[in-house]
């Protein structure tokens, strides 16, 4: 397959623009950035700076105006066909007559995999998201965390090399957020997926992933990236560390700063 | 296990309650009845006793015959017509939904028309419809159709038009055909909305084929013994509230048979939870 050896998801230039004439919206310009295989790149920015139509346009949900975009060496609507995307909504999206074992099995089910293999996958998956005991369960039965663990086993039971997730834990409270964090690099761990990870939670961000690029909102652009240099695998303790609270610093300031001071610290984020 | 799934284990013990409380209800309106027409002094003619409703079942027509058997036989005819009607109006109903949802051009084109078909007075149209398609039937079950179609189109439409953004976003993510979001999203997610039409099209189809009756030359149905209870009111006026009775019964009983079978296809959460729904 084209494009192994390069990132996986290649973003040049990429701009959306909503609306015409005088109700025009700006929503991204000139935004690139590279992920490699396996990495785990969060973006964070203000509500309505544009992040989540950046990851739409990855997952072939929304067309950019300009730019392009290569998903493993193809275009996104290739890499859609190819069933290369696992996606994460910030509400869990369940579908609410199907049972909890039932939306895991869907994805199997629409394409076409055996009837044999649903099942034995779906329950795999659950037991991974620490649900197996729910699978019989319908969705208004589980809490909202627990909403969220089936849309994340759902998102990976069919092995996708593409995670996308857009705010996933942003309805949950700060405990429950903090817990699925973890549970979400156990899950990650075992899996092969890279993950575009969409949030407006600064320490969510670093607790993640191995990059953080913070967004300026209208019209949205990659202001800064943060590198996340601390030890994998990460714990509870990890959020107590001193070099966290230096991240989370870093990240703090890309967000408050305007775009020029922003662009001048830019050198220093990436050398630490 | 937890609080809400016990909520489920309770609910068999509901009909029980539920017979109390109807049966409660005929109670009172028998009370009310008896005594208002006693303290106002209301005649027969206007406003029977409970009793002689009644009595006109057990009554023997010129014939000899049990006076209940001719309604049941009348109230089978119509419970036929409108059962076909209903079956009819649905499925016609339905196919306009599906096609309105698939092609806004459609939808803009023929839904006035659609509007516009409810505004008609029906009791303008059936007699036409009996001249066209004639005194059988077949001429009942279309307008029994024609009132049953259009609750179904509305609310599947909006059924079809409330399916949550992302999951349709799911659905295009996991490269599903039309065929498959059709059939695994939208249409079940229009389910709740279809059962809906259809409790209201359950009433609305007996309605129709009786109004299908009311045109000279019908010679058998509830819409036949109305007319014929009209006309000998003043004689007999307990025979009138009688028929009202058989017909609303008809009703209610396909408003019962509807939710009976929404209750079973629709169950994945309990009944009565649509306002309290987690978000």
């Amino acid at each position: 397959m084209a494009g192994l050896n390069g990132p996986i998801i290649d973003v040049q230039g990429v701009g959306k623009v909503f609306g015409r004439g005088a109700g025009v919206t700006h929503a991204l310009e000139g935004v690139s950035l590279a992920i490699q295989p396996r990495e785990f790149v969060a973006i964070i920015g203000p509500s309505g700076c544009g992040k989540s139509t950046l990851l739409r346009i990855v997952g072939d949900l929304v067309e950019p105006s300009g730019g392009a975009v290569r998903v493993k060496g193809k275009t996104p609507h290739q890499a859609r066909l190819d069933r290369d995307y696992g996606i994460v909504f910030q509400t869990p999206v369940l579908y609410e007559w199907r049972t909890v074992l039932r939306n895991v099995e869907l994805p199997l089910e629409v394409m076409g995999r055996p009837r044999s293999e649903w099942q034995g996958r779906a329950q795999g998956m659950l037991q991974l998201v620490g649900l197996g005991a729910f699978q019989h369960h319908y969705p208004w039965q589980l809490s909202g965390g627990m909403q969220q663990r089936v849309a994340i086993a759902r998102a990976l039971v069919f092995n996708p090399s593409i995670l996308l997730m857009d705010e996933p834990f942003g309805a949950l409270d700060e405990l429950t957020r903090e817990r699925l964090n973890l549970e979400l690099l156990t899950i990650w761990s075992q899996t092969s997926a890279t993950v575009l990870f969409i949030t407006h939670s600064i320490s969510e961000a670093v607790f993640l992933s191995s990059r953080v690029m913070v967004m300026s909102p209208r019209p949205g652009r990659i202001e800064r990236t943060v590198t996340i240099d601390l030890p994998r695998p990460r714990t509870a303790q990890t959020r107590a560390t001193a070099r966290f609270f230096e991240l989370v610093t870093l990240v703090r300031e890309g967000l408050r700063e305007d775009p020029a001071v922003a662009a001048g610290r830019d050198a220093v984020a990436e050398d630490a | 296990m937890d609080a809400a799934a016990e909520r489920i284990t309770t609910a068999p013990r509901r009909p029980v309650r539920r017979g109390v409380l109807s049966l409660s209800v005929i109670a009172a309106i028998v009370v009310i009845w008896e005594g208002a027409k006693a303290i106002f002094s209301i005649p027969t003619f206007m406003l029977p006793h409970v009793h002689e409703i009644f009595g006109e079942f057990v009554r023997r027509g010129g014939r000899g015959e049990l006076y209940a058997g001719i309604m049941a036989h009348n109230a089978a005819y119509t419970a036929w017509e409108a059962i076909i009607g209903f079956v009819l109006g649905g499925v016609a109903g339905l196919v306009l939904a599906v096609s309105f949802a698939y092609s806004r051009l459609l939808e803009r084109g023929l839904l006035p028309y659609v509007i516009a078909s409810q505004t008609v007075p029906i009791l303008a149209i059936a007699p036409m419809i009996v001249i066209w398609l004639g005194t059988s039937w077949v001429s009942k079950a279309v307008i029994a159709a024609y009132l049953t179609f259009f609750p179904v189109t509305i609310n599947m439409l909006r059924g079809f038009k409330s399916v949550d953004h992302d999951a349709l976003a799911l659905m295009r993510s996991l490269a599903a055909t039309a065929r498959q979001a059709f059939f695994k999203l939208q249409f079940p997610a229009a389910l709740p909305y279809l059962f809906t039409a259809l409790r209201i099209s359950a009433t609305a189809s007996v309605i129709g084929a009786i109004i299908g009756e009311l045109p000279v030359g019908s010679r058998y149905g509830m819409g036949v013994v109305i007319i014929n209870a009209a006309q000998y009111y003043n004689w007999r006026p307990a025979n009138l509230w009688a028929a009202i009775l058989v017909s609303a019964s008809i009703g209610i009983g396909f408003y019962h048979a509807v939710a009976a079978v929404e209750r079973r296809v629709v169950r994945w959460r309990p009944v009565g939870t649509e306002d309290r729904w987690p978000g």
